[in-house]
């Protein structure tokens, strides 16, 4: 995790003073803005793998509790052997329609806007019926 | 139903696997995801493999690509001559917008990260399928659903979007763009682009949580690196380009003024503040525009660095410093949007121009490590090579001629002329095509299970490479001449004609160039030549399993000590360069230590 937060802390810093430097030089609001946007799509994820990187080795990050330290994960040790990530990695859905149906839906959400507010009759339908049923596909663990 | 996946090698903890086959003695092409799932067109309709929606997004954008080159034929044919009537001038500046839309929203990005990213980064750090399979799924339908929607302008009454793929304000408003071909290609690039942000959560998920023991950040492959990257670069210019699309689309319907200064007054001499701006749209698009040109790019950049050490036979020089001229181009490119703006006159100048220049340092890092990984290495001209190597000449003039305008005086006398062309299509061919080509040679074979014909692929390299040269360079004398861009005819009396009947007859001969690739696909198809599991000897993850590679990737992985683990374990006896702490506690040899096995 550290080189992950390092990675997302160093994008927040450099737009911070790039940002900084632009407003002061500038001093024009729609470019600044989006710098600082950026400033944050780096803070935010950053400090949040910052966190996660301190709690795995049982120091206290402001003011959430200490849990025991794990150390790094298997993915950032170098010497760690394939055995050391045994346990299930994660459930994926082996196939889905619903990923296809919300496309479709979008799709015709889309052109709705463009020639006639009737196709929303149709696509939006279709988007609450694949939210619907990727939800119990979820929790089912298995097709709908 | 769905699979609760172990990681592979757990069961056999202690046991090293070595490929079945010897690199390059092959066997028959097997069913990887095939063998399991629907079958037929429910498997492409409803597959969440990340292999299977990887192949639909390369197979659309191939096609896209393909269409769009025709388009850019057409008006090549056009400009032979200078007062051709091949084309009106409606049609040409359709030609031209849906050039640019197609090859640069729907062909190079989605190739490269829902493509190519797709099929191989979960591959290359070990992991069973990307991090979220059905929003995976969900991006392709959309970029499909995105790219329909798009072309349908051709269609409808009025026809396809003529503002360019720029959609500059307040030309692509409601009054000097009506129609629904305007409308379909806003809304064609905001599906889009939910797609490529998608994409962009699942590649930066997929390289943070799914990487294999061992795999740690600095033992993934450039490859992998570069999408990264890229995945953050989406992150930060999509949603900056989603929005704006939106906004225009709202100005155009719903009377919202944002980009257009109608109701503005002055204020103490000056426009009010809350006033809407054309200039905001450049702004904004361009915010997405240039790290857009670093989206297209990276990718590509990925694709040699892995190819280069593998036909050299070295390891890939100056891994770190590959590493963080990404970082620093990525970084830097996201700070030069306004460079597209200079002749506006409401641009910082000085800062603009210097962060441009500045792109050339980690650029030139990273060409002098592609030139270090081939120096006194057993070069092999292959055609993923050649490929290679062409995109080196290619991206470098494309890449030199930018730092050119990078210079604001310079750009103020080449602002909008054949000059400008000339260098984006130098740089945009050079890394999607020429690179593009060159990953897709390289990876078919992990991907089909069967070689493609070397003596097609090198007629593809040398026709596209020669046809190349001589579409593009003309452009540039032309530029100079003072040719503007964007236009369907021009007087016969400035000399333009010479050159641009040379850059047509060199896009003829890029297009027979293709033919060729074609063809090979088809021999490929008819007449097979099992690839095996890692014909090239390659040195990353993906050529550790069979090709295709089965459901879920992987039975069992190699132990992973170095950036190249797949080469590790097929030459246990070849020393290698250690990488950490890990691989010193794998036998040593004066410092060295023998690959893990």
């Amino acid at each position: 995790m550290r080189v992950e937060a390092l990675f997302l802390l160093f994008l927040g810093a450099f737009f911070g003073i790039v940002g900084l430097v632009y407003w002061f030089w500038s001093y024009e609001d729609g470019g600044s803005m989006m710098l600082l946007g950026v400033t944050l799509l780096g803070f935010l994820p950053g400090l949040y793998y910052f966190f996660w990187h301190q709690r795995f080795h049982g120091r206290k990050y402001f003011f959430w509790g200490k849990i025991p330290a794990v150390g790094d994960r298997p993915s950032d040790r170098e010497d760690a052997e394939m055995a050391e990530g045994a346990g299930n990695i994660d459930s994926f859905p082996g196939s889905s329609i619903w990923p296809f149906v919300m496309g479709m839906g979008a799709f015709l959400t889309v052109l709705a806007l463009i020639f006639g507010v009737w196709l929303i009759f149709l696509g939006v339908p279709l988007i609450l019926t694949a939210l619907t049923g990727v939800t119990a596909e979820s929790r089912r663990g298995g097709q709908v | 139903m769905t699979d609760v996946i172990a990681p592979p090698g757990t069961h056999e903890p202690a046991e090293v696997h070595l490929p079945p086959e010897a690199p390059g003695n092959g066997h028959e092409p097997h069913g990887g995801h095939e063998d399991h799932g629907p079958t037929g067109i429910l498997k492409w309709l409803t597959s969440t493999d990340h292999k299977v929606i990887g192949l639909s997004y390369m197979i659309t954008a191939v096609a896209i690509f393909y269409l769009s080159g025709i388009m850019a034929l057409f008006m090549r044919l056009q400009l032979a001559s200078p007062h051709s009537s091949l084309l009106t001038f409606s049609q040409f500046n359709a030609l031209f917008t849906m050039h640019g839309a197609l090859m640069l929203y729907l062909f190079a990005g989605p190739f490269a990260f829902g493509g190519l990213a797709n099929y191989i980064v979960p591959l290359q750090v070990g992991a069973p399928d990307m991090a979220y399979p059905r929003l995976n799924a969900l991006s392709y339908w959309l970029y499909l659903s995105g790219s329909i929607t798009m072309l349908m302008g051709f269609f409808v009454a009025g026809g396809a979007a003529q503002f360019g793929w720029v959609a500059y304000a307040p030309l692509s408003s409601a009054t000097s763009s009506p129609g629904a071909g305007p409308d379909l290609f806003l809304m064609g690039i905001a599906l889009t682009g939910f797609s490529a942000i998608f994409t962009a959560v699942n590649l930066c998920g997929t390289i943070f949580y799914l990487r294999a023991p061992g795999m740690t950040m600095f033992r993934m492959p450039i490859f992998t690196w570069n999408m990264l990257v890229t995945g953050i670069l989406i992150l930060i210019a999509f949603p900056v380009l989603t929005a704006a699309v939106v906004m225009l689309f709202c100005d155009r319907h719903f009377n919202t003024h944002i980009y257009t200064a109608a109701g503005c007054h002055l204020v103490n001499g000056l426009p009010m503040r809350s006033c809407g701006s054309p200039l905001l749209w450049q702004n904004l698009f361009w915010f997405f525009g240039h790290p857009e040109v670093y989206i297209l790019a990276l990718p590509f950049f990925g694709i040699v660095t892995e190819i280069l050490p593998v036909f050299s036979k070295k390891p890939v020089f100056g891994y770190k410093g590959m590493v963080f001229a990404t970082m620093a181009i990525a970084a830097l490119s996201t700070g030069v949007w306004a460079h597209h703006m200079f002749t506006t006159g409401a641009v910082l100048l000085p800062f603009f121009s210097f962060l441009s220049l500045l792109i050339a340092v980690p650029t030139g890092i990273k060409f002098f490590n592609w030139i270090g990984t081939m120096w006194h290495g057993q070069l092999t001209f292959t055609t993923p090579m050649l490929f290679s190597v062409g995109f080196l000449f290619a991206f470098l003039m494309g890449g030199v001629t930018g730092i050119m305008l990078a210079s604001p005086p310079i750009d103020f006398a080449t602002h909008d002329t054949y000059f400008v062309v000339a260098h984006f299509h130098q740089v945009l061919f050079g890394t999607a095509v020429f690179a593009g080509f060159a990953g897709l040679y390289y990876w078919y074979p992990k991907m089909f299970g069967r070689m493609l014909r070397e003596s097609l692929g090198k007629w593809h390299f040398w026709l596209m490479f020669i046809g190349f040269w001589v579409t593009f360079m003309p452009q540039y004398v032309v530029g100079l001449l003072g040719m503007p861009r964007r236009v369907a005819s021009y007087p016969s009396n400035l000399g333009w004609q010479s050159y641009n009947i040379v850059s047509t007859v060199g896009a003829f001969i890029i297009a027979i160039s293709f033919a060729f690739l074609l063809v090979n696909f088809v021999v490929s198809w008819r007449k097979p030549i099992p690839a095996g599991d890692n014909p090239w000897d390659g040195h990353t993850l993906e050529w550790f399993t069979t090709s295709p590679p089965p459901h879920h990737n992987y039975t069992h992985l190699p132990p992973i000590r170095s950036e190249r683990p797949t080469w590790d374990a097929n030459h246990p006896d070849a020393l290698t360069v250690p990488h950490g702490k890990g691989a010193h506690s794998n036998g040593k040899a004066n410092g060295k230590v023998t690959a893990s096995v």
